[in-house]
Parts: structure tokens; C-alpha cells; sequence
């Protein structure tokens, strides 16, 4: 197979905050995307999803923030690289769709102006061009009458075609990689499946590697084709999506999977995993999910498991795994 | 975020008062505020001097026994007998500056005040009757406001004449219209909250329900304007006296017209124009300090 | 956007009408009528009814109202009682100096103050940005007239830098078109007046200047710290756009708002605080007209003047509105 696209090697983040402690918001993460792929990350809020994407781009605050580890994108080192190489990269080889397009686009620039800001920025093109090759974009992620919608501002369109705006600017200028950070939770559930679609498509379409961050293992469901589970900074399960949806082995992998409604009724009820995600110990102390863990024993205090190939292919950290092929849904 | 405001949050829920808890959460930001420390401590040496003028005073402010040692091209400095030097008419400065404070201090505090009491007279009215009642007394707030406050204050100022209750009046008038926009507003947003609702649902009247509840909720944004206008009070109040609108009698030591009567002497006694000034400055300092500090214990999302 | 400018002049009217109102039943709420307070100590029965007869006060309320009101609406205030001119040709003579100082105060306050509120908003919690609010507390709370002769002092006595007092060199002569001097400078394309009228609009533009300063700074501190942590600021950042691009298109012009509301209401301001800083610079403008009608109890200057500075203030402030419109389109739509 080919080089991956993306590596992330042992990523930490750790911000400091008041009072001389510090907060390891991601605490070892690695994972690879190749060409063309989409992988999922995966978790509850304050898992250190988000902060894992902004630190791809470089877009974490510069203080009170140490990050180490490697983020190699087509073997550039993007780790400590200077703001201004950051610049190249970001928009023109590595894109990012933010949650909530209401507050991720400008208010008071035109859609037009937001979109040819970054066409002209990376693609050299002038005025015209960039405006003919935006009213293209538009096109492309499905906005009907492209040219007139460039007059428009971000509050004459809906939130659907905002966040289509979205992706037609991070489709700008071609880039290698997008990472969409939880692209669909601000929309309604009719709109989601539109824009997952679109994604999906447009992805297709260019071979672009896509990251798709989320705490909603239906989208998951819907676009990725392998996952990374993260709980409190770590990954604790990756897999093929369709090994980890048929045989989760973690059980915050079984937790988040139970609690999601299936629309084909195989399930009897959803069961809310306990307990919320600030119950946590630190992983020196042993396994962070332990205090919500329905298996947890003594096994999983002391020192933190380790994060091992599971033999059916895929990583799992956990001292107690659920057995091969038990399903979630057991018909309780 | 941290430890200590979590503890916060679980004290103040096991408060019975939650209103007096808020007040005291007020009080303990307002005392870990370095800002408030400051102001607080200047406010408190300046009404100290203000109020024991006559004793720390070395002489009679309006005493000109030195007048003698006075030319039109030297004017004595600070000396060991005059700490702070002698005026233009052989007067004591230091003297003048002391019983300066306590006209700035009667000055500020009266026509602050006056405003404020009128002011928050005409928005709770306007507030609790509503209708054409309130429309009235709003369009002629408009209409105050539409006058910059210090023109306002000198137009009054030109009717009464010279003397220190034409300042008081005069500073006091532009007040008026800011705090009855600020007690009615602040009324109407209480009025929407739920207690109040709830209040009136079963069955409180209206009116004890105003004087209750309504009133002290809205002193906290009153509190705050307050003390950023007493500097504002004291600084246009120096103002009008600098222009020459304070008292008749000349002897009187007013911190402004002490500065308006060295401008010709510049040259020769730059220290005559520095003491008021300076004094006027750390003063008004002192009561914008505090009432920063205030409105962002009051407030901390302010916090910036 | 005509409608809307068009409805908000109409507001005006309404203002305007009660403030007349204000004014003339002002006059006349005087102890012992206008004519006793003109006159002072000088009042004899004689001179007072002379007086009252002059001025209309001897007749029926009524018919003195309607009077006013005729000639309040042609902007006719009468003579001054001091100067024996003509109230409003003087306003307007002397209104080009007090906008020439108010402009030179504001590009201070402006260039400096937002510079200064950005580059403490982009260092927050730093010592220049520590330095720059404790700056900005201290410049609220200095007198204008009080900075005014500080700044006469040591620039103008002292090192005998820049001119003490005035608006141009009293040897220089120079034809007057508008009465704003830089610009009849321009006009005579006159280098030296240039440079005269500037040099004496420094002193007094400073002074005059820094209260707005020191608030154009803090807003700018507090808008740009809040626009800084919004949404579109990181998705621009994650488009690559440069810093510096980042900060022009989208921070400060997202953090104008409030910015400009600020501007507005204190060019407004600035009109009543030329009173101060005209009467420290013999400026001879409106302000120091004003200063000297109070103390001589000049009526119809009085009511001239804030009247002529309600409606400059008035029309300032929605000239405010319509610039908010058009950064926040927003408001534009609706």
C-alpha cells in the first residue's frame, strides 16, 4: 500500500492552565490517513478530538499550549513548523469545515468575498478567475444560482447551505485533506444526511483523505471507513469501521454504541453509559473510563493499559475487553 | 474550570439567600481587585482629608498674610514653612488644596446625589405606571440627552449664577436622565424575569411587588454608575469652576478656578497649576478605579 | 437606506421642538426675570423695563412664545447682548475653528487610540497590555483644562516647541474662505500657513484629544478580545490567510461596531469639551464664545449655542447609525 498522507506519532497536547496545573488534552494519539481515505475519530466531549484537529492545522493559541510528538502531512513535518509555512499549508493542502457555520463565517463579508479571499490567496488567480472559479465551487457542493448567492451574506442562506459554503471554501484550492470537525451537529437531522452526502461525494470525486471528528457514531456509520475511539486524550479502540460496529472490544467503544438509536429496531433500549466524561482518573493512575466502566475490576487501577494489536486486526486499550463477536444490542 | 470556583458554586447553592450570596461574591471580587484596592484607599484618603480639613490644614485657607513675598515675576515654592508654596494672592496652597478637597467633595457627593435620587425618581415612575406617563418622561430624557452633559450643566449654571450651588445643580442635571433610563430600563428587564412573573401570578400587587423585589435588583447597575459618575461629577464640577462659574468670593478654595487663576502664571509658578491639577486627577482616578472595579465584581463576563 | 436616514431626521423635529421649549421657558424661569439677571447689581426699574421692552419680556407669554418660535425655526436668535451681533452669524464664523480642533482631536484619539486598544487586545494579559488599561484609566480621569496647561507648560514655555496659544501666528496673514485655516492654507497654497495652523492645532488637539482616546482604546481592547475568540476568525485563520490579512478583513473590521458607536458619541462630546480646551488656547471658537456668554449671562448666545450643538451632537449620532449599517450588513437588510 501507499505512504499514508497523514501520520500523526504520539501527539500531546497539554494546556496549562490557572494554578500551575496543566490539562493533557491529548496524551499520545497516532493514527495514519492515506489518500483518498476516511477515518473517524470518535468521542464525547473533551476527549481531545477537537484539539487533535486543531493541532493538524497549527491552530491551537500559541501560549500556554506545549504540544510534542510528530504530525508528518506527505513527510512535512507540520509539529513546531512557523506560523508562516503553517500559512502555506493550511487552506491550500490541508482544509478544515468547523461545526457551526452561523459563527464559523463572517457576518459581514459577502459568501463571494469569503470564498475568493482563499482561492486568490493559494491559487495566484486574479479577481475574475477566483470570482468564476468560486461561483464553480458553489456549484459543485450543490448551491443552485451560484453567481447570485456570491452577493450574498452568511444570513440570507440556511444553515445547510452555509455549512455547503463551508465545504466549497475548503474545497478551494484542491487540497489534499480535509478534516470536517463535527460538520453536521449544528444542522437539523433532515439537512445532516444532505451534507454527510455531500462530503461523502466530494471526497470521492478529488481522492481527498478526509478526518471526520464527531461524537455521533451514526455519521460515523454513514462515511468512514476505519475509526478511532478516543476517551479522555487517548485512543482507546480503533478499527475497520465494520469490525468495530459488528465486535466493539472496549467498553466505552459498546457504551457509545448502545446508546445510539438504530432506525432498524434491532435493539430493546438505549442505555446511557454512566456516569459523566469529567468522572475520570488520570491514565497514570490506571484506566480514565475505569470509574464508568461496567467491567472494571482491580486489574484496571494502578497503571495504565496499554495499547495493543487486537487480533482481529485494529488497537484496543483495555486490560478486560468484551469477547470476540458479542454483539452490543443482546435483546435485553 | 478550577477547583476553587467549583467550591464556589456548591457554597453559593447551599446559601439560603441567594441574593445575599451574590452580594457577598460581589464584595469578596471586589477586595481581591487590586484596582478596587487602590481607588478604595484613595477615595477613603481623599474624604478623610475632605472631612478633617480644618485640623490638617496648617493655616486658614483664606488667610493672605504672606502677601507681601508675592511679584508679578516670582512667586514662592515649596518651602519648609509652605510644604506646597503660596499662591498668587500670598495665600497658603496646601491650606487651599485641603479645603479644595472638601468643596469637591460637597460638590460631587451633592449633585450626584440630587441626579441620582431625581433621576431614579422619574425612571421608577416612569417604569411602574408605564403608558403615556413613561413616554412623557422618556421624551424628555431624549431631549436632555440630546444636549452633551457639560453644555447642559453650563447652560444651568449660566441661569443660577455664581456660586456653588449653581455646580451642584448644574453637575447634578445631566445625572438625571442617565439614571432614570438606567432604573427604568433596568425595572422592565426585571419585570420579564420569572420570579416576578411567578410573584404576580400568585396574586403579590403589583406595586409592593415594585417596591420588593423590583427596586433592589436594580440597584447593583445604579451602585455601578454612581461611582463612575462621582468622578465625572467631580471633574466637571472643577470644570465650571475653572471657567469661572463657582463661588462669588474669590477666598473660596475650589480645586478648578485654583487652576483657572494660574494660567497667566504658567511661567512663573508652574507648581500653582500642577497641585490642583494633579489633585483633581488622583481624585477622579481614585473613583474610576473603584467603579471599574465594582462593575466588574458586579459583572464578570465584563472581566477583560 | 434614504428611508431610513429620512425617518431618523424626522425624529429630529421632535427633539428639537421640546428642547426650544426647554429653553424658552428656561430663560424666563430666571429669579426676577431675565432682565434683573442681565443687568446684576446695575438693575434699576428704569433699566429693566428698558430692557424687557427691548427683548419682548413685557408681553403676554403667549404671544412672546409665538414670537420665539418664529424665529427659532429660521434659526434667529437675536443679537448677543455682549458682542451686539448677530447670534447665529457668529455661531457660524466661529463654528469652522471648533470643527478644525474637534477634527485634529479626533484623528488623535482615533490613530492612536484604536492602534493602542488592538495591540493591547493582541497581547491580553501582558505588560503592554496591563500598561495600556492603566494608561487609559489614568487619561479618563485627567481634566482636559488641567492637561491642557500641562501640555502649554513644558511644549510650548519650556522647550519652546510649539506655539502657546491661538490658531495661527498673529504676523501671518492669511485670506479666510472657510474659516477652517488648513484648508484656506490649501486654498492660498500657503506652505507656511500650513505648517502654522497645524503646529497650533497639536497642543489643543492632544489635550482635547485624550479622553476619547483613552475610551476609543479600551473599546477597541474589549471588542477586538471578544471578536478574536469568535468563530470566523479561526476559520480564516484555517483558510491560510496571512496575519496580517486575518487581522484587517477580519478582526478589526468585525470589532468596528462598537468602535464607531464610541467615536460618535464622544465627537459629540468633543463639541462641549472644545469649551474647555478653547478657553486654555484662546482658541476662538464656539466653545470659548459660549464660555464667555455664561459668565456674562448672554442669553441669546446661550440659547444659540446648544441649540446649534444639539443639533451638530443629534445629526453626529446618526451619521453614526448609518455607518453601522453599512459595516454590519445585517442591519442594512433588515
Amino acid at each position: 500500500m501507499s505512504e499514508p498522507l497523514l501520520v500523526v506519532d504520539d501527539l500531546h497536547v497539554t494546556f496549562q492552565i490557572r494554578g500551575g496545573r496543566a490539562l493533557r488534552a491529548v496524551d499520545g494519539v497516532s493514527f495514519a490517513v492515506r489518500a483518498g481515505e476516511t477515518v473517524g475519530i470518535v468521542g464525547e466531549s473533551g476527549s481531545g478530538k477537537s484539539v487533535t484537529a486543531l493541532a493538524i492545522l497549527g491552530l491551537l493559541p500559541s501560549r500556554g499550549v506545549t504540544t510534542s510528538g510528530s504530525i508528518l502531512l506527505n513527510g512535512q513535518q507540520l509539529l513546531g513548523a512557523s506560523e508562516h509555512d503553517m500559512q502555506d499549508v493550511r487552506g491550500r493542502r490541508a482544509a478544515m469545515v468547523f461545526q457551526d457555520p452561523m459563527t464559523s463565517l463572517n457576518p459581514v463579508l459577502t459568501v463571494g468575498r469569503q470564498l475568493t479571499e482563499t482561492i486568490t490567496r493559494h491559487l495566484g488567480v486574479k479577481r475574475e478567475a477566483a470570482r468564476d472559479r468560486a461561483a464553480e465551487l458553489l456549484d459543485r457542493v450543490g448551491i443552485p444560482e451560484p453567481r447570485q448567492r456570491l452577493k450574498n451574506y452568511p444570513h440570507q442562506l440556511s444553515g445547510g447551505m452555509r455549512q455547503r459554503v463551508m465545504i466549497a471554501i475548503a474545497l478551494a484550492s484542491d487540497p489534499a485533506l480535509i478534516i470536517a470537525d463535527e460538520p453536521t451537529t449544528a444542522l437539523d437531522v433532515t439537512i445532516q444526511a444532505q451534507v454527510l452526502e455531500l462530503l461523502r461525494e466530494v471526497v470521492r470525486e478529488s481522492n481527498t483523505a478526509l478526518v471526520m471528528i464527531t461524537h455521533d457514531l451514526g455519521v460515523i456509520a454513514g462515511i468512514c471507513e476505519s475509526v478511532n475511539v478516543m476517551y479522555s486524550g487517548r485512543i482507546v479502540e480503533s478499527n475497520e469501521r465494520h469490525h468495530l460496529f459488528a465486535s466493539p472490544r472496549h467498553h466505552y467503544t459498546r457504551g457509545l454504541l448502545a446508546s445510539v438509536p438504530r432506525l432498524d429496531g434491532a435493539q430493546g433500549r438505549l442505555v446511557p453509559i454512566p456516569g459523566s466524561p469529567s468522572d475520570v482518573i488520570a491514565w497514570s493512575d490506571g484506566c480514565a473510563f475505569a470509574p464508568r466502566c461496567p467491567a472494571a475490576s482491580d486489574a484496571c487501577r494502578g497503571q495504565a493499559p496499554e495499547l495493543v494489536i487486537s487480533p482481529e486486526g485494529g488497537t484496543l486499550r483495555c486490560v478486560q475487553p468484551a469477547p470476540l463477536g458479542m454483539p452490543v444490542w443482546s435483546g435485553r | 474550570m478550577s477547583v476553587l470556583t467549583r467550591r464556589q458554586r456548591a457554597e453559593q447553592l447551599n446559601d439560603p439567600d441567594v441574593a445575599n450570596s451574590l452580594t457577598r461574591e460581589a464584595w469578596r471580587r471586589i477586595r481581591q481587585n487590586p484596582l478596587a484596592i487602590v481607588g478604595g484607599t484613595i477615595i477613603v484618603f481623599f474624604v478623610l482629608i475632605a472631612v478633617f480639613a480644618p485640623m490638617l490644614a496648617p493655616f486658614n485657607p483664606r488667610s493672605n498674610a504672606w502677601f507681601d513675598q508675592i511679584r508679578p515675576t516670582s512667586i514662592p515654592g515649596p518651602s519648609r514653612d509652605h510644604w506646597f508654596g503660596l499662591d498668587e494672592g500670598g495665600r497658603d496652597e496646601l491650606s487651599r488644596l485641603i479645603f479644595g478637597a472638601r468643596a469637591s467633595l460637597m460638590i460631587g457627593v451633592l449633585s450626584l446625589g440630587i441626579g441620582a435620587v431625581a433621576g431614579a425618581f422619574f425612571g421608577l415612575v416612569a417604569g411602574a405606571f408605564g403608558g403615556w406617563v413613561d413616554s412623557l418622561i422618556m421624551r424628555l430624557t431624549d431631549i436632555l440627552l440630546a444636549v452633551p452633559s457639560l453644555l447642559l450643566a453650563l447652560s444651568v449654571a449660566a441661569v443660577i449664577g455664581q456660586s456653588q450651588t449653581a455646580i451642584v445643580v448644574a453637575v447634578a442635571v445631566p445625572n438625571v436622565p442617565l439614571f432614570a433610563r438606567m432604573l427604568r430600563s433596568s425595572m422592565l428587564g426585571e419585570r420579564q424575569k420569572d420570579y416576578v412573573t411567578s410573584a404576580t401570578s400568585v396574586g403579590v400587587r403589583r406595586r409592593s411587588l415594585v417596591m420588593r423585589h423590583v427596586v433592589p435588583n436594580s440597584l447593583a447597575p445604579m451602585l455601578v454608575q454612581a461611582s463612575l459618575a462621582l468622578s465625572t461629577a467631580i471633574i466637571d464640577a472643577a470644570a465650571l469652576s475653572f471657567l469661572g462659574l463657582g463661588s462669588a468670593d474669590p477666598g473660596v478654595p475650589e480645586w478648578g478656578r485654583m487652576l483657572a487663576n494660574t494660567t497667566r502664571l504658567l511661567n512663573v509658578a508652574p507648581h500653582l497649576a500642577l497641585f490642583p491639577g494633579v489633585a483633581i486627577l488622583i481624585t477622579a482616578l481614585g473613583f474610576n478605579l473603584f467603579g471599574e472595579a465594582v462593575r466588574e465584581a458586579l459583572d464578570p463576563k465584563l472581566r477583560r | 437606506m434614504i428611508r431610513f436616514v429620512v425617518r431618523r431626521l424626522l425624529l429630529l423635529i421632535p427633539i428639537l421642538f421640546g428642547l426650544s421649549i426647554l429653553l424658552f421657558i428656561w430663560v424666563r424661569a430666571l429669579p426676577g426675570g431675565p432682565a434683573t439677571a442681565l443687568l446684576g447689581e446695575r438693575a434699576t426699574p428704569e433699566r429693566i423695563a428698558q430692557i424687557n421692552k427691548a427683548y419682548g419680556f413685557d408681553r403676554p407669554m403667549i404671544t412672546q412664545y409665538l414670537t420665539y418660535m418664529k424665529r427659532v425655526v429660521r434659526f434667529d436668535f437675536g443679537q448677543s447682548i455682549t458682542l451686539r451681533k448677530d447670534v447665529t452669524a457668529e455661531l457660524v464664523r466661529r463654528f469652522p475653528a471648533t470643527i478644525e480642533l474637534s477634527m485634529a482631536a479626533m484623528l488623535f484619539a482615533v490613530g492612536v487610540g484604536i492602534p493602542l486598544g488592538f495591540m493591547a487586545a493582541k497581547r491580553e494579559r501582558t505588560w503592554f497590555d496591563y500598561g495600556a488599561v492603566t494608561a487609559s484609566l489614568i487619561g479618563v480621569s485627567i481634566p482636559v483644562f488641567f492637561l491642557g496647561q500641562i501640555l502649554k507648560w513644558v511644549f510650548a514655555l519650556k522647550l519652546n516647541w510649539l506655539p502657546t496659544i491661538g490658531r495661527l501666528a498673529p504676523t501671518r496673514e492669511l485670506v479666510h474662505h472657510t474659516n477652517f485655516n488648513v484648508l484656506d492654507s490649501l486654498l492660498a497654497l500657503d506652505g507656511g500657513a500650513l505648517w502654522d495652523s497645524i503646529e497650533h492645532l497639536i497642543l489643543p488637539g492632544i489635550a482635547l484629544g485624550t479622553i476619547p482616546l483613552a475610551i476609543i482604546a479600551r473599546i477597541t481592547r474589549a471588542s477586538v478580545l471578544e471578536v478574536l475568540n469568535d468563530d470566523y476568525v479561526r476559520t480564516a485563520r484555517a483558510k491560510g490567510l496571512r496575519t496580517s490579512t486575518v487581522n484587517r478583513v477580519h478582526v478589526l473590521r468585525n470589532s468596528m461596531l462598537p468602535i464607531v458607536t464610541v467615536i460618535g458619541l464622544q465627537t459629540g462630546l468633543l463639541l462641549s469639551g472644545a469649551v474647555l480646551t478653547e478657553t486654555v488656547f484662546a482658541w476662538g471658537g464656539m466653545g470659548q464664545l459660549i464660555a464667555g456668554a455664561v459668565l456674562d449671562k448672554d442669553y441669546p448666545v446661550i440659547q444659540g449655542g446648544v441649540m446649534f450643538l444639539a443639533i451638530v451632537f443629534v445629526l453626529v449620532n446618526l451619521v453614526v447609525d448609518v455607518l453601522y449599517a453599512f459595516i454590519d450588513p445585517r442591519i442594512r437588510v433588515s
